[in-house]
């Protein structure tokens, strides 16, 4: 389960046309030569720079587009309302007024284009900083938001209170001035998208056109198709058509360095990464590193349980307890209040499904902090950067050589004799020790036939 | 002409010439009588307009249905075919048999592969099932099932064993053993029990639970040591042919598809049918996830193939050709989704390109219905089973 909304692309083709021509206005208004000429106002005891008053944007709006006043009014009025434009003196009073009020335009960062539909997961940073700040700061609307959000996201939110504390902290370090705008065009981001009850919803739309999100397969497409050896070929080459496993052996699971495609697959999802064996054990490093550990190897524990043995389950489930979840114990894992109670509860009467939330909470936390920052770190990019790229193709070199196909050893063979509980671990069955070794003799022994050749022909 | 008019076909006595002829139902002012096909067309006689004869307006019938196809197919135009108008389209598209596994002697039903890359198992219609190293051609086990008509079989994700059911209503688990002499049939584990037969099975993540789906109507979550059902999934009204387990991170659900002309998207959890699509026209023989797991390819006796979205829940291409008369009996993905490929019982397999909705390539090579399509799980390849008792690599 996802934090998304609705599904971006669809919806925003409904809005992007007046969206894009209310934009291309707001940046000819800043326009340093043709635009709103912008002053600094004191506001109590700082100075806000870049303000404007509501006569200035309507006086613009006249004389641009020929039009009369109540015209103007009515145009300004609407950028206000859809979050371009925000008042300072009473940002809750989303109104454009022909005075000497102060407006100030706002980042593109929070255009209505850039960032809609606005996330709940941000909503709830932003609340959450909001409460923390300031105890009592939350007006009566946004409270009843907040504890709906608590429950309704609830195994992300040691994310989210971990995110508020960041930026709170990262704010504190701004000068004074710049922290209030910030702060006023954070706020006034959030009082378009999520209005006090009462007042008009400006991002109103007609019912859900449920439109295929018919590039997210596009993307797709285009995203694996380096990786699909029937679309694109695969180097050295295609076992099947030229009998040579070097594309087998270079990929398999113990290998001591990977290709470069394979540990750039990794950065597509955290699926990925997890699916692949090599990728988890070098996450699993990272991880140590960041004494975040426990998180992985909860994660696999749970799985254990959902796709083992039934007869199994109650003991397993008990290790995983004393494991991960009891007090003290050796690897806790940081779960949220609600889910461990709810999971301990379970654990009851354990059944294959009873560490699901917990498990959940767990990947999300996984996916949405640690893995991100695994590929940024050092770890990942130097592994990238020590991946074995562009190899040349092996099999053309001797084109006349006649290839043996060598069998392999069959997986039944390794793990015929460990007791498996079920874990879909097999051992690789395309160990390239042997086979490379004979492979390498055989180039060796017809390289020095070839030189041979060509001594003897030459003499 | 008719008010309202039925094709169907039997043989009897006309009720116009009392001839013994092939007959067919036709329905006038709504009272049920059945006419040979000669009296069928001078009655039709009666009906025509000035300047009208039969041939004409068949000759119009034909071109209002092609202009249905034209605006059927500018429906999907506008979704993923216009998105993917600015995609590269596919260049010439060469594929070859590059093995030909002989050793079944009668009509292959299904085949798997292992996660190793290489190996894969294949059921058919006299009741073995066999290993092979499909790239050395080896064959390396063999079993033989009590029953014939092997209808599926899938390889356990260790490697370490194969699971196979057809018309014993049963699924069993066969572990593998390197030992030459000892008889696999012996440590056969017994898992699933249907009341009738099994068309499709397919382990989850481990080696501990197989997912069935079975001509009773049903699908079915087993646990494979116990034998115990974890999980039953009505909702189909006629014989399930087919399932797909699917590639999500949550890993709890999958697609069905059956006799009834529906696509069911059921919860492993809790039993349910979360979704269902029906617009195939005929039974649907395969279905296959999307590698994204946002949409699902389905097979059909129809002679098309329709991809549908999971999100904006309904079909969103249509994979199809007048030239395409026999029903596509499997599909499967590239490891891009980018081709799908489709075997039909017209011996051939055809290959589409997903997004542009267009056949990319027509392979020939089996000498009858191919019955089974699948890519190997690092795309280097794909598998065909056949009616005519071989398996084909295809590279």
């Amino acid at each position: 389960m996802t934090i998304n909304t609705l599904s971006q692309d669809g919806v925003q083709r409904q809005q992007m046309p007046c969206l894009t021509k209310m934009e291309r206005m707001i940046i000819s208004m800043q326009d340093p030569d043709m635009g709103i000429k912008l002053r600094n106002q004191r506001l109590l005891i700082t100075v806000i720079p870049h303000a404007m008053t509501g006569l200035d944007i309507v006086e613009w709006l006249i004389k641009k587009c020929s039009i009369s006043d109540e015209e103007a009014l009515h145009v300004g009025q609407l950028f206000v309302k859809y979050g371009y434009i925000y008042p300072l003196k009473e940002p809750r009073n989303l109104i454009l007024k022909a005075d000497d009020s102060s407006y100030r335009f706002q980042t593109p960062y929070y255009w209505m284009s850039t960032r809609w539909p606005a996330s709940e997961l941000d909503y709830a940073i932003y609340l959450a900083k909001k409460n923390i700040r300031k105890q009592g700061e939350l007006i009566e609307y946004e409270k009843e938001c907040y504890n709906a959000l608590h429950k309704r996201i609830n195994h992300t939110w040691d994310f989210v209170v971990m995110q508020a504390r960041e930026q709170l902290r990262a704010s504190k370090q701004r000068r004074k001035g710049d922290r209030i705008v910030l702060e006023c065009q954070e706020q006034a981001y959030w009082l378009v998208n999520r209005p006090p009850p009462g007042t008009q919803d400006s991002i109103d739309h007609g019912p859900e056109r449920r439109t295929t999100n018919t590039r997210v397969y596009v993307k797709y497409c285009e995203q694996y198709q380096p990786h699909d050896p029937i679309m694109q070929g695969c180097l050295p080459s295609n076992p099947w058509i030229t009998d040579d496993i070097m594309f087998w052996n270079m990929n398999s699971e113990t290998v001591a360095l990977p290709t470069k495609l394979r540990v750039e697959r990794w950065s597509f999802s955290f699926m990925e990464l997890l699916n692949d064996q090599m990728g988890r054990k070098e996450f699993l490093t990272y991880l140590e590193k960041e004494f975040s550990a426990e998180n992985l190897c909860f994660w696999q524990a749970c799985e254990d349980v959902r796709h083992g043995e039934t007869a199994k389950i109650p003991e397993k489930v008990d290790e995983v307890y004393k494991q991960f979840l009891a007090p003290g114990a050796s690897r806790w894992v940081n779960i949220d209040s609600k889910t461990m109670e709810k999971t301990l509860e379970g654990l009851k009467r354990p059944h294959r499904f009873v560490l699901d939330d917990a498990q959940m909470h767990i990947y999300f936390l996984m996916k949405k902090d640690s893995y991100p920052r695994y590929l940024k770190s050092e770890l990942y990019k130097n592994l990238l950067a020590r991946a074995i790229t562009d190899t040349t193709p092996f099999a053309h070199v001797f084109p006349f050589m006649r290839r043996q196909r060598h069998s392999s050893p069959s997986p039944a063979l390794a793990t015929q004799t460990a007791e498996d509980d079920g874990k879909a671990k097999y051992s690789n069955s395309n160990s390239g020790t042997v086979l490379g070794f004979t492979d390498l003799q055989m180039k060796l022994l017809y390289l020095s036939l070839a030189l041979f050749n060509i001594n003897s022909n030459t003499k | 002409m008719c008010d309202q008019t039925f094709l169907a076909i039997t043989f009897g006595p006309c009720d116009n010439c009392s001839q013994n002829k092939p007959l067919m139902n036709i329905y006038l002012k709504n009272e049920p009588i059945n006419y040979c096909s000669l009296c069928v067309e001078l009655m039709a006689c009666q009906g025509l307009a000035k300047g009208e004869t039969i041939h004409t307006l068949k000759a119009e019938s034909e071109t209002l249905k092609t202009k249905l196809e034209e605006e059927r197919a500018k429906l999907h135009d506008v979704e993923l075919h216009q998105v993917a108008e600015k995609i590269e389209a596919l260049g010439q598209f060469v594929m070859k048999t590059r093995r030909t596994l002989k050793g079944h002697g009668n009509k292959v039903l299904c085949v798997d592969w292992c996660r190793d890359k290489r190996r894969i198992v294949s059921s058919s219609q006299d009741g073995k099932v066999i290993v092979w190293d499909a790239y050395t051609t080896n064959k390396e086990h063999a079993v033989t099932m009590p029953c014939t008509w092997v209808m599926a079989c899938a390889y356990a994700p260790s490697g370490c064993a194969v699971a196979c059911g057809g018309l014993d209503n049963k699924c069993s688990v066969y572990p593998l053993s390197l030992d030459k002499n000892e008889n696999l049939a012996a440590k056969k584990k017994s898992v699933a029990m249907h009341t009738n037969y099994l068309s499709s099975c397919s382990f989850t993540n481990s080696d501990m639970q197989i997912l069935t789906s079975s001509g009773d109507g049903t699908c079915a979550l087993w646990d494979v040591e116990s034998g115990q059902l974890l999980q039953s999934f009505h909702g189909h009204s006629a014989d399930v042919l087919s399932l797909n387990l699917a590639p999500s991170e949550t890993g709890n659900t999958f697609v069905s598809g059956g006799c009834d002309k529906k696509a069911n998207v059921w919860d492993m959890r809790s039993g349910q049918n979360v979704q269902s699509f029906e617009t195939h026209e005929s039974d649907i023989n395969s279905v296959k996830y999307y590698p994204s797991g946002d949409a699902f390819a389905t097979g059909s006796d129809d002679a098309t193939c329709r991809l549908y979205d999971l999100r904006a829940d309904r079909e969103v291409a249509i994979y199809s050709k007048e030239s395409i008369i026999f029903g596509a009996s499997s599909v499967d993905f590239s490891l891009s989704g980018r081709l799908l490929f489709a075997g039909y019982n017209d011996y051939t397999i055809n290959v589409w390109d997903v997004l542009k909705g267009t056949r990319v390539a027509i392979l020939f090579g089996h000498e009858n219905r191919v019955s089974t399509v699948r890519v190997s799980p690092d795309g280097t390849a794909f598998c065909s089973g056949s009616w005519d008792n071989t398996l084909r690599i295809w590279a």
